[in-house]
């Protein structure tokens, strides 16, 4: 069993995030780059599924530029084995899109030949949500995508760290996060699966695991030695700051509220 | 000949989801600046009464009923669709970004070469010249994006575009497909129970937080008396207080409702992000720093067990 993890370097979340004056795209100076969240998640399933005592390899895949191996070095550092580098120097609008990043690792999983892919349903980036699925469709494979579990983050079974996905008789059976409820699927391996947040609590990597991770090998490729075109489907022609909401005001009592909210706002 | 625009509408429990209509509303305005017709794609099994609820918007519609298609799986939806998209040479596909349209779209766009723009929020470019405004980072820019390949999928977040009117020259008409077997198997749904109206539809939003301990009774019982939809913020789904598919947040459901209140909400970055499009947003929290009083257009700095009772009496009062 080999699962293959892919990991996005994004801008901190937490980081304030600006536009540009000439809104060709976001200040980067002085923004911190992390792994996107939702890989952290993908990347912690694989590990539990490996610790579940299935024998597994949990190899860590990154499209981006060099600095990227600073997130596989940290997806390695929590316990992967190894990592893969599909290194890419555009950056800002010249950023890979998910297509191109989709064709990417779509051949080196055909190299790779993992039975699961793991993958963040989302980078909270550019927040498309489409690379999972995208890659399916051109590996031909199945999928499930906003992968999560009925129980709760604070559940018994959440502490034990026990995976939310289970791997048996050559399928994944995944609950979904989808509109209205939860959807049960069972999926042929080898399969994409795209995980959302409340799927498990990723762990932090431990010194002696930090220093571990240094010595796992990281291999580096290229789109041209993977004969990879990376035209852009989706070009970002500008950005912009979102409309800005006007500070409201603070209102003494209840009576008063309600009276604004029927005089004033007109909504109820 | 016109070119078409291919709607991939939504049919749940045998009715057409109201997020179809907003998506429609959206692949009208790309009809009109690019001389085209919208045509409808609907599937599923026993989807008569939804697929002439679409016709009933002036849309030619092509109805795929079938048992193959009794279940959404993005594998058998994404062979269909693309299909109905050549069949009808289409050079846009559109849909709802859903959790059915985000599953889906992508694998219709791979089939057909095509970019895809998702959750967008608007549309921009000049007459034929049709550009997407989308979100990213969680909200904090609003970027402009040009598709470049001849076929385009756009989802759109149906908050943003009013949902379409009825009209007159509709059809339905049966489209047959068989899709290759699907890798994928759908074992069973668990819908989570509800009388109120769904989040992402519902005129008015009552929310909490954290300072809720945990106990929505009062969320719930202010919701029902505005006829309001329950939502909740991350840290409350996190804890299992809450179902999932309640939480508002750019991680979660976008929402943009007539009023929003948020009670016990410190206003994280990410809630925002899914809730500050709301119309007029009220906030109640003891915590007179806290964020979510930067979006509000009435703050109450309060013990919400306090004056959320007296909030409930009041509007009960206001109404009668």
């Amino acid at each position: 069993m080999k699962i293959l993890v892919t990991v996005k370097r994004v801008e901190d979340y937490e980081s304030k995030i600006k536009v540009k004056p000439d809104k060709s795209w976001i200040v980067t100076e002085g923004v911190n780059c992390r792994a996107n969240p939702f890989d952290e998640i993908a990347v912690e399933e694989a590990l539990r599924l490996r610790d579940a005592a299935m024998p597994s390899e949990v190899v860590i895949v990154s499209c981006g530029s060099a600095a990227a191996a600073t997130e596989i070095r940290s997806a390695l550092a929590m316990g992967a084995d190894r990592g893969v580098l599909v290194k890419f120097d555009g950056a800002g609008p010249q950023s890979l899109d998910p297509d191109a990043a989709a064709r990417l690792l779509q051949k080196v999983i055909e190299k790779e030949k993992p039975d699961l892919v793991l993958m963040g349903k989302q980078a909270v980036d550019d927040d498309s949500n489409v690379t999972g699925q995208l890659l399916a469709e051109y590996l031909g494979w199945g999928q499930a995508t906003f992968a999560s579990k009925r129980e709760s983050l604070e559940s018994e079974e959440e502490k034990a760290k026990k995976p939310g996905i289970a791997i048996e008789g050559g399928t994944a059976k995944v609950w979904r996060e989808v509109d209205g409820g939860l959807e049960r699927l069972e999926v042929a391996l080898p399969a994409i699966v795209t995980v959302d947040l409340r799927l498990n609590v990723p762990r932090y990597a431990s010194l002696p695991n930090i220093m571990k991770a240094k010595k796992k090998p990281i291999d580096e490729l290229s789109p041209v030695a993977l004969g990879v075109d990376t035209t852009a489907k989706v070009r970002v022609l500008s950005v912009e700051a979102p409309p800005a909401r006007a500070g409201g005001q603070k209102v003494p009592d209840v009576a008063t509220l309600v009276q604004k909210l029927k005089t004033e706002a007109k909504v109820i | 000949m016109a070119n078409s625009i291919l709607l991939i509408a939504e049919a749940h429990e045998g009715k057409l989801k109201k997020a179809t209509l907003s998506a429609l509303a959206a692949a009208r305005e790309i009809a009109v600046r690019t001389s085209g017709n919208v045509v409808g794609l609907i599937a599923g099994h026993g989807i008569d009464g939804a697929a002439k609820e679409l016709a009933a918007h002036g849309v030619r519609v092509l109805a795929a009923d079938s048992a193959a298609f009794a279940h959404v799986l993005a594998e058998t939806y994404g062979q269909l669709a693309a299909e109905a998209a050549k069949k009808t040479e289409a050079t846009y596909v559109v849909a709802a970004a859903t959790s059915i349209g985000k599953d889906v779209m992508p694998r219709v766009a791979a089939r057909l070469g095509a970019g895809v723009a998702s959750d967008v929020i608007g549309l921009s470019g000049e007459g034929a010249t049709v550009h997407f405004r989308r979100a990213m980072w969680a909200g904090n820019a609003i970027a402009t994006v040009e598709v470049t390949t001849p076929v385009k999928c756009v989802t759109v977040r149906a908050t943003e575009f009013a949902a379409a009117s009825a009209a007159t020259g509709g059809s339905v008409e049966a489209f047959s497909f068989t899709p290759s077997a699907a890798k994928t198997k759908f074992v069973e749904f668990v819908p989570v129970k509800s009388a109120r109206p769904e989040l992402t539809e519902a005129r008015a939003v009552v929310s909490g937080g954290r300072g809720t301990k945990g106990d929505f009774t009062l969320i719930e019982q202010l919701a029902d008396e505005l006829g309001a939809a329950v939502g909740a913020s991350r840290a409350v789904v996190d804890a299992g207080w809450q179902p999932n598919d309640l939480q508002v947040g750019q991680t979660g459901k976008v929402v943009a409702p007539q009023l929003y209140i948020a009670i016990g909400i410190s206003g994280a970055i990410q809630h925002l992000a899914g809730m500050k499009g709301s119309k007029t947003i009220v906030a109640i929290n003891k915590d007179a720093d806290a964020p979510i009083f930067q979006v509000a257009d009435y703050g109450l700095v309060a013990d919400l067990f306090k004056v959320v009772p007296e909030l409930i009496a009041e509007i009960h009062k206001a109404k009668v």
